[in-house]
C-alpha cells in the first residue's frame, strides 16, 4: 500500500509540475463543453432562401411573408432570375430556392390550385429534409388559410357541391420525455463524457508511453514493485483526475446550462468511477502494447474516434446496420452516456441502470485483467 | 539550399526507418475511413413506429401503408389504445406513433377537420425532430393525394433535392469524414515534430546548424506531405470504390485541394509543435483540442446554419469547416474553381499564415 502511495504522489509531482500539463487539463474541457454544447443541434432557425417571384402579387408576397414569419426562413435574394437563383446555390448563399410562377395568384382564384418549387441544397441530408418537412407544413398552412379566404369567391362550377374528401388533417405533434426539445440537456452529458474520455484516455496512455521512451520504465521494473501495483499506480492518479474534472464538468453544465440533477449524484459518481476505470484502463492497455509516444497517440485517436462516433452521442444507434449495433454494446461511452441521462434527466434510481452499470463493470474487469496481462516486467 | 535538402532528406529517414509507425500512419486514415463509412450513419432510418387504430378503415389502413412503404419507417405494431403505448416507448420499443380517429374515413368524407396525434420519442431531441419531420411529410403528401381528387384552393409544391436527389446518406458523410480523418491524423504527425527535438536535447544542434528556422519548419513538413498526399489518395480511393461517392467535379482539382489542405493541416501540427513545452503538451494539445471542435464545428455532422452566431462565427477558423465545403463541393456539386475560390483562398491564407507563425515561434527560440 505504501508503494502505491508513493508511485501515486510521484505521478502528481510530475503532472502538477507541467503548467502547461495542468492547465490543459482543466482549461479544455470547461471551454469546450460551454461552446460546443451550443453547436450540436439539428434544428434550423435560418434557412436562407432565395425567392424567386416571378408573380408580384398580394398572395405570393403573402406566401413569402408566411415563411419568414414562421422563424424558419430569411430571404436571403429576392432577385427573380432563375438563373441567379442558381448561382446562389452553388455558392452557398442559399439553402432554398422557392420559386412562385407568374399567374400564381390568378390560377389560385381561378381554379384554386397552383404549384410553386421548392429547390433544396440537400448537400447536408439530414438538414435538407427538416427544411423541405418545414417548408410544406407552412405552404400548406397558407394554402389552408386562402381557402377560407376565397371561398365566397370560388365558383361553384369548379367547386362542385360534395365537398368528397378534402381532408384537412389536423396533426398534434406531441414529444414525449423531453417535451421542449431542449437539446442542451440532451447533448451537455455527453459532450462532459467525451471530454473527459479524450483526456483522461490520452493522459494515461501518453504518461507510459513516454517512461518507456525515457527509458525510466525499466527502472520501474527492477524494482519489487508487482505488475498489479503498477497498473493501479498508473491508473489511480488519472483515475482521480478524471473525475475531478467530471465533477467540474457537472458544475459548469449545471451553472451555465441547467442541466437537470432530477436523481442521486452519488450514483453518477459512482457509474462515473466505474466508466473511467474502462475508459483509462484501455488507454493503459494501448500503452502497454505501443512501442512509442506517436504510436501510442495515433491508436489511441483511432480507438476515441470509435467510441465517439459509434456511441449513438452524435448519430442515432438504430440507423446503424447490425454488425456496428452489436460493437456500440462493447462500448463504454454509450452506456455511460445512457446512465447519465437516465439518472440526471429521467431520475432513474441504481435498479433503472443496473444493466448498463453491469456492462461497465464487466468492460473495465476485462480491459484491466487485459492490461495486467499484456504488461511485462521482462521485457521493458 | 543544400542544407535543406539534407535536412529533408535525414527527416524522410526518420520517418521510412520506423517501419511500425509507418504503417500506422497509412493505414489508420483508411482504415476509419472504411469502418465509420460502413457503420455511422447520420440519416435517420428504420423509426419504430406504432399505429394506434381503433376502428380501422379503408383510409387509415391507405395512410398507415404509406409509412409502411418508406424505409425510414417500420410499423412494428398496432394498438388498440393510447394508454398503451407508455411501456412500449419507455422500453425503447417503439419511438414514434401514429394516433387515429375513430370514423377516420368517415370523417374525410364529409370533408371534417380529421385529427390525427403524433407521438414522438424526444429523448434526443435531434434525432426527435428529424422523425418528427419526417412523419410529418408523409402525412402532408397522403392529405395532398386525398385533396387532389377535389379541386379547392391549395399550393401544389414541387420538391426537388439538388445534388443528391435520394438523399444518399453515404455521399454526405464520408467527405466530411475524409476532412475530419485527415486533419487529426496530419495534425498529429507534426505536432510532435519539433517538441520530440527539443526533448532530446537535438534542437541545439539544429539551432547552431545553418538552416535557417523556415528552413527547420518547411523540412519538417515536406516528407509528411507526401505521406499525407498518399493518404488522400487512399480514402478517395476508398470513397470512389467502396462507397461509391460520385466524383462530379474535376479529379485533378480534388487532389489539388487535398493536397493544399493537408499542408493546412500539417502546418498546424507544426505551429503546435513550436509552442508546446513537451511532446505530452503537443499531443494533448493536437488530439484534446482539436478532436471535438473539428467534429462538431466543421458541419461534418451538425449544420453549421443551425448554429447561434458566436458559434458560426468561431467555426471559421475551423480548417476542416472549409475543406468540407470544398470536398462536398468537387464530389456532389461537381462545381469547379469558379464557386469555390473563397474557401480555396481561406486555405491558402490559412496555410501561410499558421507556417510563418511557426517560423517565427522558432525565430524567437534563437534569440
Amino acid at each position: 500500500m505504501r508503494t502505491l502511495l508513493f508511485l501515486i504522489r510521484k505521478e502528481y509531482l510530475q503532472i502538477f509540475r507541467d503548467r502547461a500539463t495542468v492547465f490543459q487539463i482543466f482549461f479544455i474541457p470547461i471551454v469546450q463543453l460551454l461552446l460546443l454544447s451550443n453547436a450540436a443541434t439539428f434544428g434550423i432557425t435560418n434557412a436562407r432562401m432565395h425567392v424567386v417571384d416571378l408573380d408580384r402579387s398580394t398572395m405570393s408576397r403573402g406566401l413569402v411573408e408566411h415563411l419568414v414569419a414562421s422563424g424558419r426562413f430569411v430571404v436571403s435574394s429576392a432577385v427573380p432570375s432563375q438563373e441567379a437563383a442558381n448561382q446562389s446555390l452553388l455558392d452557398r448563399e442559399a439553402t432554398v430556392i422557392l420559386t412562385i410562377p407568374s399567374r400564381f395568384e390568378r390560377d389560385l382564384v381561378r381554379q384554386g390550385t397552383a404549384p410553386v418549387q421548392l429547390v433544396l441544397n440537400a448537400e447536408e441530408g439530414a438538414a435538407a429534409g427538416i427544411v423541405q418537412a418545414y417548408a410544406l407544413q407552412i405552404i400548406g398552412d397558407y394554402g389552408r388559410q386562402l381557402g377560407i379566404e376565397l371561398r365566397p369567391q370560388t365558383d361553384p362550377r369548379i367547386d362542385p357541391a360534395p365537398r368528397a374528401a378534402t381532408a384537412a388533417f389536423d396533426v398534434r405533434a406531441r414529444s414525449w420525455f423531453n417535451p421542449t426539445l431542449n437539446y442542451k440537456h440532451y447533448m451537455v452529458p455527453g459532450i462532459l463524457v467525451s471530454l473527459v474520455t479524450i483526456i483522461g484516455m490520452l493522459l494515461t496512455a501518453q504518461n507510459i508511453a513516454r517512461e518507456k521512451e525515457a527509458g525510466t520504465l525499466e527502472q520501474l521494473n527492477v524494482t519489487p514493485i508487482t505488475k498489479g501495483q503498477f497498473i493501479a499506480g498508473k491508473l489511480l492518479p488519472f483515475w482521480l483526475l478524471a473525475l475531478v474534472m467530471f465533477s467540474l464538468g457537472l458544475i459548469a453544465g449545471k451553472l451555465a446550462f441547467g442541466i437537470p440533477m432530477r436523481g442521486n449524484l452519488l450514483l453518477v459518481f459512482f457509474s462515473a468511477a466505474v466508466y473511467l476505470t474502462v475508459a483509462l484502463g484501455t488507454g493503459l492497455w494501448i500503452a502497454t502494447i505501443a512501442s512509442t509516444q506517436q504510436q501510442t497517440m495515433f491508436v489511441s485517436f483511432f480507438v476515441l474516434v470509435i467510441y465517439l462516433l459509434m456511441s449513438g452521442l452524435f448519430t442515432p444507434i438504430d440507423s446503424m446496420p447490425t454488425w456496428a449495433q452489436w460493437m456500440a454494446e462493447l462500448n463504454p461511452v454509450k452506456h455511460f452516456v445512457v446512465i447519465m441521462r437516465a439518472v440526471l434527466v429521467r431520475g432513474a434510481d441504481l435498479s433503472g441502470i443496473a444493466v448498463p452499470l453491469g456492462a461497465l463493470a464487466t468492460l473495465g474487469l476485462l480491459v484491466l485483467t487485459a492490461a495486467v496481462r499484456q504488461y511485462s516486467k521482462t521485457h521493458g | 539550399m543544400s542544407a535543406l535538402r539534407g535536412f529533408v532528406r535525414k527527416e524522410t529517414w526518420h520517418l521510412l526507418r520506423d517501419r511500425q509507425t509507418l504503417g500506422i500512419l497509412i493505414l489508420m486514415p483508411l482504415i476509419q475511413v472504411l469502418l465509420f463509412g460502413f457503420a455511422v450513419r447520420t440519416e435517420v432510418d428504420n423509426i419504430r413506429l406504432a399505429i394506434v387504430d381503433p376502428t380501422p378503415d379503408y383510409r387509415s389502413v391507405e395512410l398507415r401503408s404509406r409509412f409502411g412503404a418508406t424505409s425510414n419507417f417500420r410499423i412494428v405494431g398496432a394498438v388498440g389504445s393510447t394508454a398503451e403505448l407508455q411501456p412500449l416507448f419507455e422500453s425503447g420499443q417503439v419511438r414514434q406513433a401514429v394516433v387515429f380517429e375513430p370514423r377516420f374515413a368517415e370523417r374525410i368524407g364529409r370533408g371534417e377537420a380529421v385529427a390525427i396525434q403524433l407521438i414522438t420519442d424526444a429523448t434526443d431531441p435531434n434525432t426527435g425532430s428529424i422523425m418528427q419531420a419526417y412523419a410529418m411529410s408523409v402525412i402532408r403528401q397522403y392529405e395532398a393525394e386525398l385533396a387532389r381528387t377535389a379541386p379547392r384552393v391549395r399550393i401544389v409544391p414541387q420538391v426537388q433535392m439538388r445534388f443528391n436527389p435520394t438523399l444518399e446518406s453515404v455521399n454526405l458523410f464520408v467527405p466530411g469524414l475524409i476532412a475530419f480523418v485527415l486533419t487529426l491524423t496530419s495534425a498529429l504527425m507534426t505536432a510532435i515534430s519539433i517538441t520530440r527535438e527539443k526533448e532530446m536535447g537535438t534542437m541545439e544542434v539544429l539551432l547552431v546548424s545553418p538552416l535557417r528556422p523556415w528552413q527547420i519548419v518547411v523540412g519538417k513538413v515536406i516528407p509528411y506531405i507526401a505521406l499525407g498526399f498518399g493518404n488522400v489518395l487512399l480514402v478517395l480511393t476508398a470513397a470512389r470504390v467502396v462507397f461509391g461517392v460520385p466524383i462530379n467535379g474535376n479529379p485533378a482539382l480534388l487532389l489539388a485541394e487535398s493536397l493544399l489542405y493537408i499542408v493546412v493541416a500539417l502546418a498546424l501540427g507544426v505551429l503546435i509543435s513550436t509552442v508546446a513545452p513537451s511532446q505530452r503538451v503537443a499531443m494533448m494539445a493536437a488530439l484534446a483540442g482539436l478532436m471535438l471542435p473539428t467534429m462538431m464545428l466543421s458541419g461534418f455532422i451538425f449544420p453549421i446554419e443551425s448554429m447561434p452566431a458566436p458559434l458560426r462565427a468561431l467555426s471559421n477558423i475551423v480548417p476542416a469547416r472549409w475543406f468540407v465545403i470544398v470536398v462536398r463541393g468537387i464530389m456532389i456539386k461537381g462545381i469547379g474553381i469558379e464557386h469555390l475560390w473563397r474557401e480555396t483562398l481561406v486555405l491558402v491564407g490559412m496555410a501561410t499564415t499558421l507556417l510563418t507563425l511557426s517560423a517565427r515561434r522558432l525565430a524567437v527560440r534563437l534569440g
